[in-house]
């Protein structure tokens, strides 16, 4: 039997091709997924390990759980109890570290690198003198407040050396300081493209937190004394309110974390790898079905020599082992070789991840090895299973009998049934998992009633085809002659497109509603903020306010608090000026005068605690003197503005520490890059401020919504290429079976333009059929995850994009001209003598 | 002769050439491979004639019927259409004499199976994006007696009817010849009767030219005249066959063929 199977995958290598190239993409994709997570996985652990060498023992504030509500009990971890750990038994050294945000500004005043990775540090000079964290490359360490040392990439990058002035910012004004040094580290936010400045010790506490204390204590165990003996003597030392961890324990949390975020990475990957191959089953359904139907007299002639059912089935199911196994090992191959690519494409893109060996673990061999072999023999079985029915008479019979119409109708009334369950399974869903799960059943449902719904959508057509004369008219009868089959080819385009179209859908409408969200209830001109999303000290308002184009101000700051006994932060605005930086639309009472004990809340906050106009309300603040507020206004809240605005003047006095989070400014002159420009001199031009105007905001989230669907779109694009193969594989497959035809049809007179012609449309109309009803269910699917992303976004209303979904009309398009390519040619080719005569 | 009662303008000039090949040679393959299909073949086909071409197995019978009507190429020698040179034209040129002036009818019927009947028998025509001419074309359905089927589809109708279609395609564009490639051999005898009754028809009454390679001397019998093919060669002609002189004439070649 194998012997048999083995010689039939040999005799077909041709038809085989595009099947063996389907799966082989979709193990690649997995395997090359396997392969570029563990890779990276295992560079950070090892780079993680290694930033952990210096630390046996990490004494930290005691976490308290996020409990925000009692600020004020922060631990101190001053000097004095760094020199009580340092003097504990067993300990080598002990380094204090205090650190945070750092913006370091290139030549031209731009930020270098991103807000969240620029951080600044102490440099903490050990019993040597010398800091073991930061060897010095060139010049000294930074001493005094007026100096500073760079990391050796961010100096190379900006063009910095020794001696320049260097314009940095931690909170808000720009200091100028010297560098003295250029030092080289391990640090990870380094090595994955940050930036990092170090100061001297004193200079940094009083940057970042309060003078002598520190962030972070770091002990080194001395020559033999082990990491939980140094805890233990430690922890014996330590004031209650902190608390102590061994480096091992601090390496193995991060390894945690890093192992958690390559797994959601690598399951994110992998279901995209997982649609690949589902697409990849229709074809080797197809191919196999084709397999099976050209060898029916041989199969019916073996069951008439004995053979059972049972071994006929084995003997399909054989032949798909066998080209599963080659597709599986050249996927594993082409795998290993896109984990490496995709390591070095982002090592180049300057985000570099840490330096380490390709890791091929033998789970990775076996995963595509078989994934490979069981979607191939899954997708072989139904054909396998038609074979075993093939009648011994078959054999005798010169015409085998066809797929009847009653199969059909069985097959129409599951998928009608299937569609329906689905579409109501998707219409009523309350959560997304819901909807996923419908929409799978949709797709599925669809999937069964395709060969029904390709004559009507097919014949829609033909005034078009009509206009190719006969090339025309004969594509599109050929592109409904086999309906199973163009329907599962254009089930795989359809597969692609459905999810590309219903993606990009729901993102242009979420990036809408976000849009409206952020700059719809905005009527000032600019918002700004730190770029590192930290807060701004309350100068950066004072300084703008100042300025003679502006209008209005008001900053937006957030202090805990209790309202009833509940937990409700309160958020601080100018009141005076709120009313002109802000569109709310007020439900009840309004926004003006908002002062004294008067809040404004939204309507959620409002609905959901009873509040009314006029609701009296009993406040703790922050620092637990308590209150008493009246609720003058009821607005519309988004997910940007909402809860229970304050005066600031009412605020203050209860917050232990005043910054804001952002200042809304309006000015005189609107918005402009001007006025944005002389706002940015008045605030010193600090690199680590932004500035943005309203359409500054919605250009940033543009970007960022696109930036997220061109990477879906990317890792699609594999599923539409398995679906290309898939179209020139029918093709293939109907100029094989209709040689006869084409031959006749050279003979009787078409020309070889006409048959190309003919071959072409025929694709054509095949992607284009699995092209409209992709996108005709990707809407389908936008529009009904409308009401689900409604709930979350309250501004939230579908937007249809006409040119996105006329290009991807135009790709399905275009898949169908190049899939036909090799098939016209060869269909072309044909000569005709033995076209003729084939039978 | 008989004169075409429809005025068909060949009746005005009978002996005129339909097709003719001079010293036509055909060789497949190279050095010991090397097979002479065809041996400096000169043969003329008369309009308004009915020739069959005879011979036994690898006779070249079949060759020199795809060289002259352009389905092959030719290693030597000329072939005609009318006045038309064959071995000189392109891929292009040659597909449109085919569409143009040649009538085909295959073995295997070689209908399209999606195409109705009418619309199989005006496939060429659809091709060549002419309007078929109405009046013939009724008279062609009639003649070979399909007026009630033409909205059926080639699955639906029986071997012989399928065939009458191939015949109406291919008297539908009025050719200037017709060529018949075995066209009873997946036949009945009745429904090849019908199919050569047809054929014969064409010629007597439509005033067509037709060109049949056959292996039988039944179906030799209804033509005009038979040729002779043998290892390549033109051995032999006859004039008003009937089967039992073709058959007697054919068992002479296989007696060479067992002695030799």
């Amino acid at each position: 039997m194998f012997r048999t199977a083995l010689r039939n995958v040999l005799a077909h290598k041709a038809r085989l091709l595009m099947t063996v190239l389907a799966v082989m993409l979709g193990v690649a994709f997995v395997s090359g997924t396997l392969v570029f997570t563990s890779t990276i996985s295992d560079a950070y652990q090892k780079s993680s390990q290694k930033g952990y060498d210096h630390v046996d023992v990490a004494v930290q504030p005691h976490h308290r759980g996020g409990d925000e509500g009692n600020p004020g009990a922060a631990p101190k971890l001053t000097q004095g109890l760094l020199d009580k750990v340092a003097a504990v038994p067993g300990a080598a050294s002990a380094t204090g570290s205090v650190g945070g945000f750092a913006a370091i500004a290139d030549k031209h005043g731009k930020l270098i690198g991103e807000g969240f990775s620029s951080s600044g540090a102490n440099y903490y000079p050990g019993p040597g003198g010398k800091d073991a964290r930061y060897p010095m490359k060139s010049g000294r360490a930074p001493h005094g407040a007026g100096e500073i040392a760079l990391d050796a990439k961010t100096a190379d990058r900006a063009g910095y050396k020794v001696g320049d002035t260097v314009r940095i910012s931690v909170d808000g004004p720009v200091l100028s300081q010297r560098v003295t040094g250029i030092f080289s580290t391990e640090d990870g936010n380094v090595s994955a493209g940050g930036s990092l400045a170090l100061f001297d010790t004193p200079t940094a506490q009083k940057l970042y937190g309060k003078p002598g204390e520190f962030s972070q204590i770091d002990v080194k165990a001395a020559a033999g004394t082990s990491q939980a003996a140094l805890k233990s003597g430690i922890d014996k030392v330590l004031p209650k309110d902190a608390e102590s961890v061994t480096g091992k324990e601090l390496a193995d949390d991060e390894a945690r974390i890093i192992a958690q975020s390559m797994d959601g990475m690598r399951t994110s990957l992998l279901v995209f790898a997982g649609i690949s191959l589902f697409v990849g089953i229709f074809i080797i359904a197809n191919t196999f079905t084709m397999l099976v139907a050209q060898r029916t007299k041989e199969l019916a002639l073996m069951r008439a020599v004995g053979a059972s059912r049972r071994q006929v089935t084995r003997s399909v199911l054989i032949e798909a082992f066998v080209v599963g196994a080659v597709a599986g090992v050249a996927g594993l191959v082409a795998g290993i070789g896109i984990g490496a690519g995709l390591r070095s494409l982002i090592g180049s893109t300057g985000s570099s991840i840490p330096d380490g060996p390709l890791v091929i673990a033998p789970s990775t061999i076996l995963t595509a090895l078989g994934v490979g072999i069981v979607v191939t023999m899954l997708a072989a079985w139904l054909p396998g299973r038609r074979a075993a029915k093939i009648p011994p008479v078959a054999a005798m019979n010169s015409v085998h009998a066809v797929a009847t119409t009653k199969s059909l109708v069985v097959r129409n009334s599951i998928g009608g049934a299937l569609t329906a369950l689905g579409a109501a399974v998707v219409l009523t869903a309350s959560s997304s998992t819901m909807l996923g799960l419908g929409a799978a059943v949709v797709m599925i449902g669809v999937f069964v009633l395709t060969p029904l719904l390709s004559r009507p959508v097919i014949a829609a057509a033909a005034p078009v085809m009509r206009l190719f004369g006969i090339s025309g008219k004969l594509a599109r009868q050929n592109a409904v002659r086999n309906p199973r089959r163009t329907a599962a080819t254009a089930s795989a385009l359809m597969i692609g497109l459905t999810l590309i179209t219903g993606l990009t859908v729901i993102a242009g409408s979420v990036q809408q509603a976000i849009d409206e969200m952020a700059t719809g209830s905005l009527k000032a001109d600019y918002v700004v903020s730190m770029a590192s999303m930290t807060s701004l000290s309350t100068d950066v308002e004072k300084k703008l306010a100042g300025h003679p184009d502006v209008t209005a101000t008001s900053p937006l700051r957030t202090s805990p608090a209790r309202i009833g006994g509940e937990h409700q932060s309160l958020t601080g605005v100018n009141g005076a000026a709120i009313g002109e930086l802000t569109r709310l639309e007020f439900t009840a009472g309004g926004i003006a005068g908002l002062s004294g004990d008067k809040v404004v809340i939204d309507d959620a906050t409002s609905r959901s605690n009873h509040w009314k106009l006029g609701s009296s309300l009993d406040v703790t603040f922050e620092d637990g003197k308590k209150g008493r507020l009246t609720v003058s206004g009821i607005y519309k809240g988004n997910d940007l503005m909402r809860g229970v605005w304050v005066d600031t003047k009412t605020l203050a006095p209860h917050q232990s520490l005043v910054d804001d989070k952002q200042v809304m400014v309006k000015t005189k002159s609107g918005a402009s890059e001007a006025t944005k420009d002389s706002l940015r001199k008045a605030l010193g031009d600090n690199p680590a401020i932004q500035i943005q105007t309203k359409q500054d905001i919605s250009n940033g989230i543009a970007k960022g919504i696109n930036l997220l669907l061109n990477m879906l779109y990317g890792l699609l694009a594999m599923a539409v290429i398995v679906a290309v193969l898939g179209v020139v594989n029918t093709l293939a497959m109907s100029v094989f079976e209709r040689q006869q035809e084409i031959g006749m049809l050279r003979a009787i007179g078409l020309d070889r333009k006409g048959i190309k012609r003919m071959v072409r449309l025929e694709s054509l109309v095949i992607s284009l059929f699995g092209g409209v009803m992709g996108v005709g269910l990707g809407v389908f699917f936008g529009w009904a995850a409308g009401d689900l992303i409604s709930k979350a976004l309250n501004t939230y209303e579908l937007v249809l994009p006409w040119g996105r979904m006329g290009i991807f009309l135009l790709l399905a398009a275009l898949v169908g001209v190049l899939a036909a390519l090799w098939p016209a040619r060869r269909a072309a080719k044909l000569n005709m003598l033995s076209a003729i005569k084939a039978e | 002769m008989t004169t075409s009662p429809y005025g068909v303008q060949t009746a005005a000039r009978p002996t005129a050439v339909a097709a003719r090949a001079t010293g036509l040679s055909k060789v497949y393959g190279q050095g010991e491979t090397r097979v002479v299909a065809l041996d400096a073949v000169s043969v003329e086909f008369r309009q308004s004639e009915f020739t069959a071409i005879m011979g036994p197995s690898g006779s070249g019978k079949s060759t020199l019927m795809h060289c002259m009507a352009g389905l092959d190429s030719v290693s030597g020698g000329s072939a005609t259409i009318g006045d038309t040179e064959l071995t000189t034209l392109n891929d292009k040129k040659l597909t449109r004499l085919r569409r143009d002036k040649i009538g085909f009818i295959f073995q295997a019927f070689n209908l399209l199976p999606t195409l109705t009947a009418l619309e199989n028998i005006t496939l060429p025509m659809d091709i060549a994006g002419r309007k078929p001419d109405r009046q013939w074309l009724d008279m062609v359905v009639d003649t070979v007696g399909l007026s009630g089927r033409l909205k059926h589809r080639p699955n639906q109708l029986s071997g012989g009817q399928q065939q009458r279609v191939a015949v109406a395609r291919a008297l539908a564009g009025k050719p200037e010849i017709m060529f018949a490639d075995e066209p009873t051999g997946n036949l009945d005898s009745r429904s090849g009767a019908e199919v050569l009754g047809f054929l014969r028809n064409s010629v007597r009454e439509l005033g067509q030219t037709v060109v049949m390679v056959t292996h039988d001397p039944v179906a030799a019998s209804y033509a005009d005249r038979v040729v002779f093919l043998a290892d390549g060669r033109i051995v032999d002609e006859m004039r008003e066959p009937t089967a039992d002189a073709v058959l007697d004439r054919m068992k002479r070649f296989d007696a060479k063929g067992r002695t030799s």
